[in-house]
């Protein structure tokens, strides 16, 4: 898997869709490792890096971007027929990014607002992640992805084994890290209890609470976080924006949100 | 030496038994292969891949360890994949074993489903090899399908030493024969007394506990019905805490376990 | 057991020091308090107390001038012992090196007679077991514990009801009983070495005022003790009774966060992660704190043992309070009520335990 033939190299593609690309920037912020990366894979197509496009098939690629026209939903069909191995970047191309805040609003209204002219605007209802619409082997999480998880997802793969990201809570990484839970020790308002682990606790590192830019664990229990939250002072509309960022969309958050919209 | 660090073994060599299994046997890079005794079980690394628990099958002629692994995870895919003279990691012999010897004078079922008769083999290379003094002995092996048996030469063998031998699968090719369906309409057809009879089970928990229900609702006592239980194992040596059955810590209590005491165990759901 | 009066506690710092320990101990930061590398006495919390209740810690103004008027700290001796991240095995060249991560020479000044019985249960699971592990026995060995008797215990603590507090008596160098009018440490020495650094600094001998004093602080903490669970049997009834409704009930108020279990001082259960270079050349084994409300934790072949909140919050409770009998031949509470404090949702173990018999 690791020749240095140059021929054998696995075969990367990053693609981009509906999206800021800050999760393919994390790959090229990936300074220390880009070389090894670089002579370990064939980077074949990399548009942010490179205007080089190696024709596919290819073995591994990295899809950031939700879909969001329906040229997208046509072109990641593409994207799934030339890849091997598909794995989504982000939010966005996981739960489908800021962007599906649109979902809880008329999409044609905010053009009319937006644009002189709406109707030049193509644009879906919703925004949808890619496992929306064709399959994906793994989802990386995170608005934007980390670094580390990214290189793990990389490595695991030429190695044949399963990448460790594992879906528990912010919690397990905020407490081998050593912070104090901002939760408890300052009434600071955190999504870490129910945000999947990946970015390393960042926010309760420097005394803030956890946005939930991973998106829910594999088992959040957010309406006993929301009791604990209300019990701290915040309010129903605040409530609502909480859950509303990175991973609206994620049922959990949507239903914890959609609880609180109920509510206020 | 730290528990955890494993010891360097080689692939001696690899036969495939099926489309998704095959047979390793490995030997250690330096000195002998530590005595293991039947249900016990080996932490098996590959490299950059991870760690998994394996039951021993046996010995090879040259001292090393037969191991027969499925490909259904990261890791047993590449074990799998392993080549003769490529380098793993062992850990062990760790676990509970079968006390086959104190079947003496009893007759004995052996009840395997799928590839817990890997696990079982030494168990039946033990009665078989002191064939005399036991009663009767039926071995009741279920599989998926013919094509899925493991060992076929030796089930042949051992019935030619004096072992009930029955095999039963749950889905027959045109060719088949024998039963179809569950071990445990085999074991309520043998014959056995019940009163003075042991049991050794191994196979997915569903069907060692229909299969140990079957036996003791034919009298068989639940102290002399002993399983091999399984749980998620990290370690095998009892400081990860993962593979917890209630009191057990199943690297080190289990995985050979009484019915008796697994039986309460296992009514609990997700205990 | 030697007795002695310390004035101050800065020549024993400076003599640790000077034996080449780095000395630890508690320091407020992050408005709690953290055990953190000291240089004297003026780093230790003076004046500081604290209000624990169940999901909630906050730091007040205590008794003036003590160093000590705080319960336990959300830190305990655990990440000394056993580190939240250990690389165990690296493989180049077809070898496996064993890593050998060192064991730094610590004093842990603060210790709680709790933490003490916490260490106690760790030597069972790491040290007393079938298969020993040398790095944990080199790191206890390099661990100089001074301990500190409890003068105020903490509003979620129930150490009487475990037998494991509030005064020391077993399992450190030193136990110091922080006194007032005058300001001055009682010093009782439980070690060789925790009786040669003693004798190296300026020291009077106890006087029994000193020894009643001392008693007397111990006595308060043990009277004005909040929690309490009733222990007696609880080894049959807990695990009897898995299909008690207070399960469901605890599940919906229980986020699976981790949470308990890693600020846990005996919760020691971890898991293993394999790493690889990019190019392949190099793989590395490392053990990480994991806890049992983890999904992955029962995984076997893609499913979960313990799928729901429910069984998982069931596990750990049964196991910390009864089936660690079966294990290790103790219980694995040491009621030093940090998974109360920092529990978010303040689920308290001693209620649970209460309404689940």
């Amino acid at each position: 898997m690791t020749s240095t033939d140059r021929n054998d190299r696995p075969r990367l593609a990053v693609w981009k869709f509906a999206s800021c690309d800050g999760c393919q920037l994390t790959l090229l912020d990936c300074e220390d490792e880009l070389l090894p990366l670089a002579s370990t894979l064939d980077i074949a197509y990399f548009l942010e890096a490179s205007s080089a496009v190696g024709p596919g098939p290819y073995d591994l690629s990295l899809v950031e971007g939700s879909i969001t026209t329906p040229q997208d939903a046509e072109h990641i069909r593409h994207v799934r027929r030339v890849s091997r191995r598909l794995v989504t970047i982000g939010a966005c191309a996981t739960a489908g990014g800021i962007q599906a805040l649109r979902d809880f609003a008329d999409v044609r209204e905010f053009a009319s607002v937006v644009y002189a002219r709406p109707e030049y605007i193509a644009t879906l209802e919703r925004s949808t992640p890619i496992s929306a619409h064709v399959p994906v082997d793994f989802e990386l999480r995170g608005c934007p992805i980390d670094k580390r998880q990214l290189i793990e997802v990389i490595t695991a793969f030429l190695a044949g084994r399963r990448p460790v990201v594992p879906g528990h809570s912010v919690c397990v990484e905020c407490k081998i890290r050593g912070n104090i839970c901002v939760l408890v020790a300052h009434g600071t308002p955190c999504l870490g209890p129910v945000t999947q682990a990946g970015c390393g606790a960042l926010c309760p590192a420097f005394n803030r609470g956890c946005y939930g830019c991973f998106g829910p664990t594999e088992t959040p229990n957010t309406p006993a976080l929301n009791t604990k939250l209300r019990r701290l002072g915040v309010s129903d509309p605040d409530l609502v924006r909480v859950y509303r960022t990175f991973n609206a969309t994620e049922e959990p958050f949507r239903q914890a949100s959609e609880e609180a919209e109920g509510d206020a | 030496m730290h528990p955890m660090t494993p010891a360097p073994f080689l692939v001696r060599s690899r036969r495939p038994v099926r489309a998704d299994t095959v047979n390793l046997t490995l030997e250690p890079v330096e000195g002998a292969c530590p005595p293991f005794l039947p249900g016990q079980f080996t932490m098996i690394y590959a490299r950059g891949v991870g760690e998994i628990p394996i039951s021993i099958s046996g010995r090879t002629r040259a001292g090393g360890y037969l191991q027969t692994i499925r490909a259904v995870g990261a890791v047993s895919r590449a074990l799998c994949r392993t080549r003769r003279g490529d380098l793993v990691g062992v850990r062990g012999p760790y676990g509970t074993a079968w006390d086959v010897p104190a079947a003496s004078g009893m007759d004995v079922v052996v009840a395997a489903g799928g590839l817990g008769l890997a696990a079982l083999r030494p168990v039946v290379q033990e009665l078989v090899r002191h064939r005399a003094r036991y009663g009767r002995i039926s071995l009741i092996v279920g599989t998926r399908a013919p094509m899925t048996l493991l060992y076929p030469r030796e089930l042949d063998r051992w019935a030619r030493a004096g072992v009930d031998v029955q095999v039963t699968v749950d889905h027959p090719d045109h060719e088949w024969k024998g039963p179809i369906g569950l071990v445990t309409k085999l074991i309520e057809r043998i014959v056995f007394e019940p009163r003075r009879t042991a049991g050794f089970v191994c196979g997915p928990e569903v069907m060692m506990r229909a299969a140990a229900g079957e036996l003791v609702r034919r009298g068989v006592a639940a102290s002399r019905i002993t399983l091999s239980l399984e749980r998620n194992m990290k370690c095998g040596v009892g400081r990860c805490g993962h593979c917890q059955l209630g009191p057990l810590l199943l690297c080190l209590d289990g995985p050979v376990v009484s019915y008796e005491r697994a039986a309460r165990l296992m009514a609990v759901p997700e205990l | 057991m030697d007795v002695v009066v310390l004035e101050s506690l800065d020549p024993l710092i400076e003599e640790l020091r000077s034996a080449g320990y780095t000395v630890v101990g508690p320091t407020v930061q992050d408005r709690a308090v953290r055990m953190a590398e000291i240089s004297s006495a003026a780093d230790l919390p003076a004046g500081v107390g604290d209000v624990q209740d169940p999901g909630s810690y906050r730091l007040t103004s205590g008794a003036d001038g003590m160093l000590f008027g705080y319960a336990a700290s959300p830190d305990s001796a655990k990440r000394f012992t056993q580190p939240p991240r250990q690389t165990l095995v690296r493989m180049r060249d077809g070898a496996f090196e064993e890593v050998d991560e060192g064991a730094p020479r610590v004093a842990l000044l603060g210790v709680r007679a709790c933490d003490l019985a916490a260490i106690a249960v760790q030597d069972r699971v790491f040290a007393g077991s079938r298969h020993p592990d040398p790095a944990y026995r080199r790191r206890r060995e390099a661990l100089f514990l001074i301990a500190v008797n409890c003068a105020v215990p903490g509003g979620t603590c129930f150490c009487v009801s475990m037998g494991t507090g509030p005064k020391a008596t077993a399992g450190f160098d030193l136990a110091v009983t922080e006194l007032d009018a005058p300001h001055r440490f009682l010093v009782e020495t439980g070690s060789e070495r925790g009786g040669e650094i003693v004798a190296r600094v300026p020291h009077r001998r106890a006087a029994s005022e000193d020894v009643h004093a001392a008693d007397e602080v111990s006595r308060m903490a043990a009277v004005r003790m909040g929690r309490q669970v009733d222990t007696d049997g609880i080894q049959h009834w807990l695990p009897a009774a898995h299909d008690s409704p207070r399960w469901t009930d605890v599940a919906s108020r229980c986020l699976s966060c981790t949470n308990c279990t890693m600020v846990c001082p005996t919760c020691f259960c971890s898991t293993v992660e394999d790493v690889t270079d990019l190019t392949g050349q190099v793989t590395e084994r490392s053990e990480r704190w994991d806890s049992c409300f983890t999904l992955d934790f029962s995984e076997v072949s893609g499913t979960h043992a313990r799928g729901s909140g429910l069984a998982r919050y069931r596990q750990w409770l049964t196991h910390k309070f009864a089936t660690w009998y079966d294990q290790f031949g103790t219980s694995g509470c040491v009621g030093c009520g940090r998974c109360i404090t920092w529990c978010p949702t303040g689920i308290d173990v001693t209620e649970e335990l209460a309404c689940i018999r």
